[in-house]
């Protein structure tokens, strides 16, 4: 009975086929042509207003006006069209919307800005393979280059990641698969060395190894000081990696005997592989542009300096430092720190799109080149 | 996780049966492992001691010479030795309150987009375009901040100035000219702000991604529409961890120098609220512009600056993180 009474009231109500799904992500073409029209007349409104009548000036005035009116123009157009909740709830979305957009902007805003001013330095090859020994503020962009900070900072990363990986691992491996009393301390502590100014990092080496011990700044102090600052954040992260790992395959390993040092080296490092290198590569990108970590580790110098162990070694951020913010207004150093900046951000852009690679596979799951091979396999077999 | 199996009731009637009693003792070699991860995590603690320590050390000279004066003189003169962290500590608390003027409201908007309204195609981009903010070197936003914007910001700064001066903050004292609003706290502050969104955002998005599903689907259910759902799920759920992620903001925040250094002009007079006035300072800056450049005693006041600065985040972080992982349901228990 009720089959059959169903079937005809669905048939009554729905006579053109299955119910449609409703969709409460939709993007209808009212909506999105009510998002364009305020946007478009709020540009308008606010170029007339901020431009020709009143006596504003400045970039950063005239798009905080731009979005006031937006906000102002949609708020009424959604009034206009649907009930109270509705408008809402759209102004609302278009509200958070431009938060996620402001930080899109911000990124394309700098690095794009990075590169071009740049440019003007890296154009002359002789900025990429030359140091700025023979080279003055009087001089032009074509003598000199930023070949010392790019020797150093590549050097004092390498070390710096030499030091913290295993470091910052092995107290990862601690918090997740060791555990007990201490960890919950010692998580706190981890998470708070996270948020901890560079700069204290920085002073810790000078005080502890410069001013106590006797050492001279170099590139391996920097590099000390830069793996206090990457450490904390390889352990967070490696932490969150370990605890994806799904427990059964850690009983698996114990059932079959194996001991917890094998458990780790043979089942939960290997599920996890891809996204401690993530990891890594972030802490990387992250250490590289440290600036304030190397102000009284590195030292300056003007000259090409291989060794990280013995005398001043610089590198491309303290580079930028020096150029820009200390000495004077000269255009061709404004234009070398930007040059180095410029270097800089290329390589941070590099570490983050090779983490992006690697990563993004949830453990266990096999990533894209894991992938290719087992196809090839397959094919083959 | 653990190995070792509890033992069973002696007092069962022996006929039963009586799960045999195991005791499993990590092996020496898992004892060492043990160890050395063991190790590790108290270095961790060793190191922030270490900080500690050494900066005490190096900064006793200057309590010893100021004793407590030291929180409250607000001069700095490096000729006559007479300085106090008060020149620099309010300052340096203004820049990161305007900082996270900006960057609370800014990162929660993104997080709540990313978590909740952005498309799932869009998701996943979106989260690494925060991941990368959080990457870029803070010179980046230093020179930016210096060269572009700087100059673009003067006119807000002056319309402020003009049309806002009954609110103390945007009082402005000094001459309309241009020279007057460079080098601000205000600009060093919204600088500062777009490294601190980052970590709000990545922060209060993964709370609010775990918000349950369960009471999502009820608030659509009653009829909600998604503001709704957010305002009356997502947002009360995530309460802790916002306030959490905008704590390790603050710490981010007094912490950033190379930024703050390149903007702010040292200012010609004490401390004062005016942040649109041109001059400013903070302890970042002060360090990174003038250590090694004075006497001994300078720079052991400087490092007592430091010190401070260390025990203010170090406090607010670990307050944050105490916050953000009590929010997290079950995060630490997972793995048991």
């Amino acid at each position: 009975m009720p089959e059959n009474k169903d079937a005809t009231t669905a048939a009554a109500a729905a006579p053109a086929g299955p119910e449609a799904r409703v969709r409460i992500t939709s993007v209808s073409a009212a909506g999105a042509a009510t998002v364009a029209g305020s946007a478009t007349a709020a540009l308008g409104l606010t170029w007339v207003l901020y431009e020709r009548v009143l006596p504003f000036s400045g970039v950063l005035g005239f798009w905080l006006s731009w979005y006031a009116i937006f906000l102002l123009f949609y708020g009424l157009m959604a009034a206009l069209q649907w009930d109270r909740l509705e408008a809402t709830s759209r102004v609302s979305a278009v509200a958070f919307g431009t938060g996620g957009a402001l930080a899109l902007a911000i990124v394309v805003a700098i690095v794009a800005y990075t590169l071009l001013k740049g440019s003007t330095a890296v154009r002359h090859l002789s900025f990429l393979t030359t140091s700025m020994a023979k080279s003055g503020p009087l001089l032009p962009l074509s003598v000199g280059g930023c070949l010392g900070g790019m020797v150093g900072t590549l050097e004092q990363i390498g070390l710096a990641t030499a030091f913290s990986l295993p470091l910052g691992l092995a107290a990862a491996l601690f918090l997740a698969e060791v555990g007990g009393p201490l960890a919950r301390p010692v998580r706190t502590i981890v998470e708070a060395m996270t948020a901890l100014p560079d700069l204290v990092a920085g002073l810790f080496i000078y005080v502890l190894f410069i001013l106590s011990l006797g050492f001279f700044k170099s590139g391996l102090m920097a590099a000390l000081a830069v793996s206090v600052t990457m450490m904390p954040i390889i352990t967070r992260a490696s932490e969150v990696v370990i605890r994806l790992v799904p427990g059964t395959l850690r009983e698996a390993s114990y059932a079959l005997g194996g001991s917890q040092w094998r458990t780790v080296w043979n089942v939960i490092l290997p599920t996890a592989r891809s996204g401690l290198a993530t990891a890594t590569v972030l802490a990387m990108a992250r250490g590289i542009g440290e600036t304030a970590a190397v102000l009284f580790t590195a030292g300056f110098t003007k000259t090409l300096n291989f060794n990280p162990l013995s005398g001043p070694q610089i590198n491309l951020p303290l580079f930028v430092w020096n150029y820009v913010h200390n000495e004077g207004d000269i255009p061709a150093d404004y234009a070398r720190g930007f040059g180095g900046a410029f270097v800089l951000v290329v390589l941070v852009l590099a570490l983050f799109t090779t983490a992006r690679l690697i990563g993004g596979a949830a453990p266990g799951e096999p990533t894209r080149r894991q992938r290719r091979r087992l196809r090839a396999e397959a094919a083959r077999a | 996780m653990s190995v070792a199996l509890t033992p069973g009731p002696s007092s069962a009637p022996p006929e039963q049966d009586v799960p045999r009693t195991v005791v499993s003792r990590a092996s020496a070699s898992d004892q060492v492992f043990r160890g050395i991860l063991r190790s590790a995590g108290i270095a961790v603690l060793v190191i922030t001691a270490m900080i500690l320590v050494f900066l005490v050390l190096q900064s006793m000279p200057a309590f010893r010479a100021e004793g407590f004066r030291f929180f409250t003189t607000s001069t700095l003169n490096y000729g006559t030795n007479q300085f106090g962290v008060a020149a620099l500590l309010p300052d340096s608390v203004l820049i990161a309150l305007i900082a996270l003027a900006i960057a609370i409201p800014a990162g929660l908007a993104a997080a709540i987009y990313i978590s909740e309204y952005a498309p799932l195609r869009l998701r996943r981009p979106l989260i690494a375009v925060i991941d990368l903010l959080a990457a870029i070197p803070s010179i980046a936003f230093a020179l930016w901040g210096l060269i572009f914007l700087m100059p673009e910001i003067i006119g807000t700064d002056s319309w402020l100035a003009r049309h806002l001066s009954f609110i103390p903050i945007f009082h402005f004292r000094l001459t309309f000219s241009p020279s007057n609003f460079v080098g601000s706290s205000f600009i060093a502050g919204v600088v500062v702000s777009m490294m601190v969104i980052p970590i709000i955002t990545s922060l209060s998005r993964q709370v609010f991604s775990q918000a349950p599903q369960g009471e999502r689907e009820a608030a659509y259910a009653l009829g909600s529409t998604r503001w709704g759902m957010v305002k009356t799920v997502v947002l009360p759920f995530g309460q802790a961890g916002v306030i959490g992620a905008s704590m390790l903001g603050l710490g981010r925040a007094l912490g950033e120098t190379i930024a703050v250094s390149f903007i702010l002009t040292p200012p010609t007079d004490v401390f004062n609220y005016h942040m649109i006035e041109g001059g400013g300072n903070s302890i970042t800056a002060e360090i990174a512009n003038n250590l090694l450049e004075f006497s001994p005693k300078g720079d052991s006041f400087l490092l007592a600056a430091a010190l401070t600065l260390f025990v203010m985040t170090l406090l607010i972080n670990s307050f944050a993180s105490i916050v953000i992982n009590r929010s997290r349901s079950g995060a630490a228990t997972e793995a048991d």
